[in-house]
């Protein structure tokens, strides 16, 4: 092949060539690609971090290209949680870091929702949730504290090119349907490992339909999937979006380059949204997926809508739409962290917050929370029906709380009706 | 022979999809790996942490280490001393931190051929890693790029990083 010829191309490929340097990139091959952005919060950041720095005496390559959240372990809890947001304080100090986002959000949130995420760009995140940048045409995955300590030094990270896993999704959702059925549906099919590291790309009109916080949700669960990255090609939504908080046209100059050539070589699957019903991930696995019909027996002592997959201000709008002059069924407790405090105060405003808080819900801070079973987690024996990621044994509290994943929509009716219930019913 | 071989290392068996919250529950996140050590796997099978001995090894099912990035995890592996994990499959972003910390992965197909308690070994046939059971079988297992081995060897990431800048 002359050098002047450059095969067709996935999308993950196109991301990755660039950040490698190069015109083209096979699927296999293992490259050395230039980080743009790194992103670390408070339980994988400072506190692995700094010590590894200081025995090496080295500094981070790019302090601009860096962001530090505190999510995990805010408001802390006890002394040690105290401990852990303190040094992830006085070392941001320390480091003059430019980009520190304390107590508003939960990381794959307020990434975006501040500007730092735009297509083309290559990006690494010490969470394993990281593929939610993927919604922005990002090549975005997680790695653990050693590995960010070999990208804060070297601003490099190695990867193995991918197969592209292309999932494409056709048809209009019903109401009282969202991306997070859409995602469990294809994690019940697929497992919890059937991404095998390779990168998911959504398609089809069904996704182009979607707004950027449901293509969020998408990309975010990729990583339950197993997959190293969950990429959506930029669209006029998408630009929009980015102009819309704020970001230059400049910057988005190109953004349309990023998407996968027809002819490229990917793996095809097809969906139809028209005929998803509301999906249920039952306990200990997302992949353990069904309608929400198979489980109108199981009756919830806590209803939770929070985490990055499930509290973002669009998640809060659509509980808002079942729970609006109603209140929870007795014996349910319902519980909203909102994703970002921003998300927060727009759901204030447009008076979302209310009609949930009327409806019985406590809110909790902008962080993790439960989630990532951190700090305060559920009593044992709960029955938990939560809009959160993964429902492993153990995650969130006591080995003998039970936790089904849905969809905002179908916690909220839930709540409402005291089981587990499909919200079309009463969206009607 | 490798250095990365063993001899003699005594199995213990789980099943399939161990999640990372098995392995470093989430309450302990906040402590160091001797705290987490003592609730690795105690969701799954309770007398692993303190029966647990330098040199063993874990064989798992499929898609060991599947959930969080917290390379706690993968770390508390090696803090216990294993010798190495061998399962059919791993979780890519464990597999990433497992080699970082210096933790031997074997991605081995009949992995569940393997007994609890039976003493197994590692040996390389040019660079195919097999594991050798008891009765003589040979498991074969995939290859590790160099740079991974470079890795085990080294004892992770961060020993190389601090090799490459006293180079």
């Amino acid at each position: 092949m002359s050098a002047f010829m450059v095969p067709p191309q996935t999308l993950a490929q196109k991301l990755i060539a660039r950040a490698a340097g190069r015109s083209h990139v096979a699927v296999g091959e293992l490259v050395t690609c230039q980080v743009d952005l790194a992103m670390f919060h408070d339980s994988s950041g400072p506190r692995r971090l700094k010590p590894m720095l200081d025995e090496l005496g080295a500094e981070i390559w790019d302090k601009n290209k860096v962001v530090l959240v505190l999510d995990h372990y805010v408001p802390a809890q006890d002394r040690d949680a105290q401990q852990i947001v303190q040094m992830a304080r006085d070392t941001a100090r320390q480091w003059k870091l430019p980009h520190v986002i304390d107590s508003e959000g939960i990381c794959h949130v307020v990434l975006p929702e501040r500007g730092h995420l735009r297509p083309g760009m290559f990006c690494v995140g010490g969470d394993s949730h990281s593929p939610t940048g993927g919604a922005f045409g990002c090549y975005m995955f997680g790695i653990g504290a050693t590995e960010m300590l070999g990208v804060c030094v070297t601003g490099q990270i190695w990867v193995q090119v991918p197969r592209t896993l292309r999932m494409h999704w056709s048809g209009h959702l019903q109401a009282g349907v969202s991306a997070k059925d859409m995602m469990l549906h294809m994690i019940g099919r697929f497992g919890m490992n059937g991404g095998n590291y390779q990168a998911i790309e959504f398609s089809g009109t069904t996704v182009q339909s979607l707004s950027m916080a449901e293509r969020m949700t998408l990309s975010n669960m990729s990583a339950e999937m197993g997959a190293q990255a969950g990429l959506i090609a930029a669209d006029a939504t998408t630009l929009n979006h980015l102009q819309s908080i704020g970001m230059s046209p400049e910057k988005l100059t190109g953004s349309e380059q990023w998407f996968t050539d027809e002819d490229a070589d990917f793996e095809h699957h097809s969906f139809d949204a028209t005929r998803l019903s509301p999906q249920v991930a039952a306990p200990h696995s997302p992949a353990n997926t069904q309608d929400v019909a198979c489980f109108s027996a199981v009756k919830p002592t806590i209803a939770y809508i929070g985490a990055c997959t499930g509290a973002k201000l669009e998640d809060l709008r659509a509980a808002a739409t079942v729970l609006k002059g109603r209140r929870v069924a007795g014996g349910v407790q319902l519980m909203v962290a909102p994703a970002s405090a921003r998300e927060q105060a727009q759901a204030a405003k447009e008076g979302v917050l209310q009609i949930l808080q009327d409806a019985g819900a406590t809110v909790l801070p902008n962080s993790c929370g439960a989630c990532a079973g951190y700090g305060s987690t559920f009593p044992d024996g709960a029955t938990v029906i939560s809009s959160t990621a993964r429902n492993f044994k153990g995650r969130m509290g006591a080995a003998s709380v039970n936790v089904y994943l849905a969809s905002p929509y179908t916690v909220a009716a839930s709540a409402l009706r005291g089981y587990i219930s499909d919200a079309r019913e009463l969206l009607a | 022979m490798n250095p990365s071989g063993f001899k003699n290392a005594r199995v213990w068996c789980v099943g399939a999809d161990v999640d990372t919250d098995a392995l470093a529950p989430g309450a302990y996140m906040k402590h160091g790996l001797e705290v987490i050590g003592q609730h690795c796997l105690e969701a799954v099978r309770a007398d692993f942490a303190s029966g647990v001995r330098k040199g063993d090894v874990l064989v798992a099912g499929a898609n060991f280490g599947i959930g969080s990035s917290r390379e706690q995890a993968a770390g508390v592996l090696r803090h216990l001393g294993l010798a190495a994990v061998i399962a059919p499959s791993y979780s890519g972003l464990f597999f990433r931190n497992a080699f970082n910390l210096g933790l031997l992965l074997l991605t081995c197909p009949e992995a569940a051929q393997m007994t609890e308690a039976e003493p197994v070994g590692l040996q390389f046939e040019g660079d195919i890693p097999q594991v050798v059971r008891a009765n003589g079988q040979r498991l074969a297992c995939s290859p590790i790029p160099d740079f991974l081995m470079d890795m085990v060897e080294a004892g992770g990431l961060l020993p190389l990083l601090k090799k490459g800048k006293s180079a």
